[in-house]
């Protein structure tokens, strides 16, 4: 749908939407773009196209321990990352002990989906932007940390693997040994990645200088994750605020140095999102090493939650940012109120202040370099 | 030097006398400041630009509603970067004049959570330069997150109400 408005200007303004069918914006997220010429003067994102209400949800079904499902289907890129965020927060707001073996689980699980995540990201961006090898890469590596999760969870996408108190199940009996042959293969296609994309002139020509996202407009916007450390904020819960057992390990925090632009552009959160996952690889087999062989699993879970009046928000890092549950509970055996602070509707609703100005062609660039979940964002 | 929310209230309350200002918590988890619509903006700014305070972004924004006191209330969770301190705070309106003043201008970011709140709950936010509707249609009718919410029956000549199938033998 094209509408050309003329507002006494002496240039017309057309209006045009992009999406909510469109194969750049990553799910049903329409754009309502107002362009002069080729240049993008006005971005109004419309979302909502997803939405199921899972808060409502949330406070209807059975007690907290069957909003885990849901919390899965938010971002479904990277359920283990929203489940574990979950458990966290009821974890904290009852004060349940979790077995050393659960942690180390849980955290490998984490790192694991977040490399899966970012591969998706990566693959997807390169695939905006025309690169289209990169994406069948990534997919192979994917492939095989999703056979991994099938294995100990019994799904590929959706897994409700872990559970208030503990995990569903224990691991697969190959768990470890997967998990050590996935990232001895996957550290050399890091490397090929980069030779593939990172530098590749066509790719920092689209990239360099794009969506510019100052460091203080990120923090006035609360953006996170590698959108913000993209602008050089070096700043990442499992470092500063450390939950489950993320202070054990040894890990660096890649941030953006405009290296081949301006600081804060898309290249800048595209090579965060690539450095991050090496880290992961590192904290993967830290966790790996010092992981206990046995252990009950299921040894503090609760056979019913009971809980008090209380509340609690607790965040946590996910591949798209921070991930905060605000849980209100009172003596029955629902949640009061229950409200996921989704990463990528926050990040989402900085893009009309970094896309005005730029092309048609960049505002497909800036979109992918958000790297959005639009069931997150739609909850 | 992070400081703890009794010490923020302790804070806040020498530099608001006149403001009440409540410290309140539950049995479990954190507490919260709970302050009053008229003086949210004010402090809002006081928060974020105080030197020793610094609450440079707003993590979160979530609506609530309390049908036994008829009230519908929002909870800010603030953090700030360099300080490392966080606060939970609450306004509370009555449901029959539910406004409170938008903090838009001050954190960016307060833009699409006022929407929500909005959208969910019927919070009216007062100088907020673009309150629309952002998760439902916008020809929706009640507000979902509200306990006593009862859904339309169509929307656009589609049935809305859910009916239960029975499931066959084959």
């Amino acid at each position: 749908m094209i509408e050309i408005v003329q507002k006494g200007k002496s240039r017309p303004e057309m209006v045009i939407n992009m999406g909510p069918q469109h194969p750049s914006t990553h799910g049903v997220l329409r754009l309502e773009v107002t362009l002069d010429g080729e240049l993008v003067t006005h971005v109004r994102p419309h979302i909502g196209y997803l939405h199921r209400c899972f808060e409502k949800y949330g406070e209807s079904v059975g007690d907290y321990g069957m909003v885990t499902p849901f919390t899965d289907r938010m971002d479904y890129v990277s359920a283990m990352n929203q489940e574990h965020g979950y458990v966290i927060a009821m974890e904290r707001l009852l004060d349940i002990e979790v077995p050393e073996r659960v942690e180390y689980i849980r955290v490998i699980m984490a790192e694991l989906q977040r490399i899966a995540s970012h591969l998706l990201a990566v693959g997807t961006f390169g695939l905006d932007l025309g690169a289209f090898t990169p994406f069948l890469y990534v997919f192979t590596e994917r492939e095989k940390i999703l056979d991994i999760f099938e294995k100990s969870s019994g799904a590929r996408l959706l897994y409700n693997y872990m559970c208030i108190g503990g995990l569903m199940r224990d691991v697969d009996d190959d768990f470890k040994k997967d998990t050590e042959e996935f990232v001895r293969t996957f550290r050399p296609k890091i490397t090929e990645l980069q030779n593939l994309l990172t530098y590749n002139s066509i790719f920092i020509k689209r990239t360099a200088h794009i969506g510019v996202l100052p460091p203080k407009v990120a923090l006035n916007y609360a953006a996170s994750g590698p959108v913000l450390r993209g602008s050089g904020v070096k700043w990442d819960l499992r470092k500063n605020n450390p939950y489950s057992i993320y202070d054990r390990f040894d890990f660096d925090i890649p941030v953006g140095e405009g290296e081949v632009g301006t600081l804060g552009d898309c290249w800048d959160r595209y090579i965060v999102r690539v450095l991050e996952m090496e880290e992961s690889c590192k904290i993967i087999e830290q966790a790996l090493e010092a992981m206990p062989d046995e252990g009950d699993v299921q040894q503090n879970v609760p056979k019913r939650v009971r809980t008090k009046p209380g509340e609690i928000y607790a965040r946590t890092e996910t591949p798209r940012g921070e991930l905060g549950y605000y849980i209100i509970s009172d003596t029955s055996a629902k949640p009061y109120r229950i409200k996921a602070r989704a990463p990528s509707f926050v990040n989402l609703s900085l893009l009309p202040a970094i896309s005005r100005g730029s092309l048609m062609s960049d505002l497909v660039a800036i979109v992918g370099s958000i790297d959005i979940v639009l069931g997150e964002v739609d909850r | 030097m992070a400081k703890s929310t009794q010490e923020i209230f302790d804070y806040l309350k020498a530099a608001y006398p006149e403001v009440d200002l409540v410290l309140e918590s539950a049995k479990l988890g954190d507490p919260w400041i709970t302050i009053p619509a008229e003086h949210w903006k004010k402090i809002a700014k006081f928060l974020r630009d105080d030197s020793d305070l610094r609450f440079d972004t707003l993590m979160c924004l979530s609506g609530i509603h309390y049908p036994d006191e008829v009230l519908l209330a929002i909870a800010c969770h603030l953090h700030a970067t360099e300080k490392g301190h966080t606060l939970a705070i609450k306004v509370k309106v009555p449901e029959s004049n539910p406004n409170i003043p938008s903090v838009e201008s001050i954190w960016k970011t307060a833009d699409w959570h006022e929407r929500e709140a909005y959208d969910m709950f019927g919070i009216i936010f007062d100088g907020h330069p673009d309150l629309r509707r952002i998760l439902c249609p916008d020809d929706w009718e009640g507000f979902p997150l509200r306990k006593d919410y009862v859904p339309q029956e169509s929307y656009m000549g589609i049935n809305t109400k859910y009916t239960e199938v029975e499931a066959s033998d084959d």
